[in-house]
């Protein structure tokens, strides 16, 4: 029972979170990348709505909500770690790699979860039929939607290393 | 030019190489 109210505990809690949450969202964001779009020019026409209309609008949600909890948690760890402050500003001025490692890492988490709520999301809601749109407009929206998980894709393996090793700095 | 984006390849060819320029800037910062 004393482990309950411990702070460690929730310490490792809110961490266990931040982790899950992070595979939620870069999991779904690798599954586009690596499986999805390299894969549906090979899906014959017919099929393709099957992805489109089921699969797409499903991953996206915990795509979305699986960057949102990620940050949530990330910054509740930061400040619980005592860090929070300190990593905003990448560490400058603190002499501690640690700080600036991490801090990288968040910043780079931030620009990914703007891109996605902010310029994959509302895109993707015109390619998806939640929001009205043209051919035209969904050719675009589709577009930049794609250009922009690209963009995350690779910024998620910088962002892993800061944060996968950070323990080292 | 094809933008290296639209290539899964170079993409994470790309995040290597700023791997590497992340791991410089935290030594130049800290």
């Amino acid at each position: 029972m004393q482990e309950l109210v411990a702070f460690d505990w929730w310490l490792l809690f809110v961490r266990w979170c931040h982790i899950a949450s992070g595979v939620m969202w870069i999991g779904h964001l690798w599954y586009f990348n690596f499986t999805q779009t390299p894969t549906m020019p090979k899906i014959p026409t017919e099929l393709r709505p099957g992805v489109a209309k089921y699969i797409l609008p499903e991953a996206l949600f915990w795509f979305r909500w699986g960057a949102m909890f990620t940050i949530i948690f990330g910054l509740i760890l930061a400040w619980m770690n005592g860090y929070l402050w300190s990593a905003i500003k990448i560490g400058i001025g603190d002499h501690s790699t640690h700080n600036t490692a991490i801090g990288i890492g968040m910043w780079l988490g931030t620009i990914m979860w703007f891109n996605v709520w902010f310029i994959i999301w509302p895109n993707q809601k015109k390619n998806i039929g939640i929001t009205p749109a043209s051919p035209d407009e969904i050719k675009v929206a589709a577009r930049t939607a794609g250009l922009a998980s690209r963009v995350n894709t690779m910024l998620s393996i910088p962002m892993l290393y800061c944060m996968a090793g950070v323990h080292f700095y | 030019m094809k933008n290296p984006l639209d290539s899964l390849g170079q993409t994470i060819v790309l995040g290597f190489v700023l791997t590497v320029v992340v791991v410089l800037l935290i030594h130049a910062i800290a």
